[in-house]
């Protein structure tokens, strides 16, 4: 018997194709946190800053929102917002043992990734 | 007999209490974030005086600053969370986490100053 622990081994498949939904919601949260933590924050209280600011802080930021290209990277900030909000509701849910059991928490997951898509078309669609 | 095993195995404690924390501040958020779409959808602010007059009332100052409060405990616990899952150096953590506690007191200040500061 060895007395030292073997190393582990070590296997990183970053692909996020073989996950279950459950899965792809978790790991989804987690990146949309960080994002949402850094950079979008501070971009956010910068657009808040300046539109509050000033007559021509808002007419500038009304000339950046009106461009395309700045009309689908806000659709990616929705996405990340709306896919936080949704999951961190279905992990309320699950928290007080609300849809635990393994089918009804794989639909709820379906159910968080479709709801974020939606909500950012939604928004799209408002803001097009 | 087994004698129990009466030392409690783990840490600072903190952790529960963070963790029904972040549920707390998650509930705080959504509610915000509710009203502010049913506000936005209900009055867009068509112009800068709109947008202004909007934050000039203390009720939606307060509530944004109880969001923003909300949010850097939220976003405090969720990112210590992923600092111990994937750095494991003591050395590194201990400045990342930090540095993440400097950026989130200079968000506090600066959401400060700006729903009550120069205007």
């Amino acid at each position: 018997m060895s007395s030292a622990p073997k190393p582990r081994p070590k296997y990183y498949d970053l692909s996020l194709a073989h996950l279950p939904p459950p899965g792809l919601v978790s790991i989804f949260h987690r990146v949309s946190g960080l994002a949402l933590f850094f950079p979008i924050l501070p971009l956010l209280l910068y657009a808040l800053q300046q539109t509050l600011g000033s007559e021509a802080g808002w007419s500038h930021w009304k000339d950046v929102f009106s461009r395309p290209v700045v009309k689908i990277i806000l659709l990616g900030v929705v996405w990340l917002y709306a896919h936080h909000f949704w999951a961190g509701l279905r992990y309320l849910l699950l928290d007080v043992h609300i849809g635990i059991d393994k089918a009804p928490a794989k639909a709820s997951a379906v159910v968080v990734l479709v709801l974020g898509v939606l909500t950012a078309l939604v928004v799209g669609w408002c803001i097009w | 007999m087994v004698k129990r095993y009466s030392k409690n195995p783990v840490g600072a404690h903190y952790g529960l209490g963070d963790w029904l924390l972040q549920r707390l501040t998650a509930i705080v958020m959504a509610v915000y974030t509710v009203g502010m779409v049913a506000c936005l959808l209900w009055h867009a602010p068509a112009s800068h005086a709109d947008w202004k007059a909007m934050f000039s009332g203390n009720v939606l100052r307060v509530a944004t600053m109880v969001f923003v409060l909300a949010l850097l405990y939220h976003a405090w616990v969720g990112m210590r969370d992923i600092v111990m899952d994937y750095l494991k150096p003591a050395g590194l953590r201990l400045v990342v986490e930090a540095g993440i506690a400097l950026v989130l007191a200079f968000y506090l200040v600066w959401a400060a100053s700006i729903l009550w500061g120069a205007r």
